[in-house]
């Protein structure tokens, strides 16, 4: 699984956009048929990287919907940069994407 | 010679040390820096303290939410928020209804006219609550209400 980001530069701001695959489980819920309840299983962080530094976090609780999508605007890369993204859950695992920005 | 009592005690601390190791595997900026106090609170309150170490809001209208008047389902909202301010380090996105209010917060540096996007689950019928850190204070917004058909919190 990877995380699928595009990065679009206009009006010198960094328009970035990703989507990832996550159950996101809430921990709330409760198994239909055994009643017993779900674990939280849920991203945490998900971090930009840009040129080695960090240029945008989120942290993430479980009111994240299911395959969290995030989109955010930024000034600082330019056309040309790669931006990585990666994620890490409750549970410790990790998912990453790469993009360059257009 | 050890008693049980004294035994279950070790074990315990012993557990407890494993469990440590174990988080230890994970990558250290990731548990280092996820606000598990804020993320555990049930109103916003609670919330902003806990991230913004009790620092008085200051209401705003630099803070724009876009979102739906009618979310027929709770489980996945679109919210949009835009931030007019400057030198932004950080915003948080709260939904005061939630069994847990915060939905997440988005850290940068000293950013400008930042926009944020995502989806939310939504519990019930709620307004929107941003709370922003920019050039070292703290400024918050609401939205209107999002009115919830299908609730998004399990059950």
């Amino acid at each position: 699984m990877a995380i699928k980001c595009k990065a679009k530069l206009k009006d010198g701001m960094v328009e970035v956009k990703a989507l990832m695959k996550h159950a996101m489980e809430t921990g709330l819920r409760k198994d239909s048929k055994t009643g017993e309840p779900i674990p939280a299983h849920h991203i945490t962080e998900v971090v930009c990287m840009h040129n080695g530094s960090e240029l945008f976090r989120c942290n993430m609780g479980p009111a994240i919907s299911k395959n969290p999508y995030l989109a955010f605007s930024v000034s600082g890369p330019q056309a040309g940069d790669t931006l990585q993204i990666s994620s890490v859950d409750n549970m410790g695992e990790t998912d990453s994407g790469e993009t360059v920005v257009k | 010679m050890m008693n049980r009592r004294e035994f279950n005690l070790k074990l315990a601390a012993c557990t407890g040390l494993g469990v440590g190791i174990a988080t230890g595997l994970v990558p250290v900026s990731a548990l280092a820096s996820w606000p598990t106090a804020a993320f555990d609170t049930e109103n916003v309150d609670d919330a902003v303290n806990a991230l913004y170490g009790g620092a008085d809001a200051v209401e705003t209208d630099a803070i724009t939410f876009k979102a739906p008047d009618i979310a027929e389902n709770g489980r996945v909202v679109p919210v949009t928020i835009n931030v007019g301010l400057n030198n932004i380090d950080s915003i948080a996105l709260m939904v005061p209804e939630n069994p847990a209010p915060l939905v997440a917060t988005f850290e940068m540096s000293k950013q400008s006219n930042v926009s944020v996007g995502t989806r939310i689950k939504m519990g019930k019928t709620s307004p929107l609550v941003a709370v922003v850190k920019a050039d070292g204070k703290v400024y918050t917004a609401s939205s209107k209400e999002v009115k919830v058909t299908i609730g998004g919190c399990g059950g």
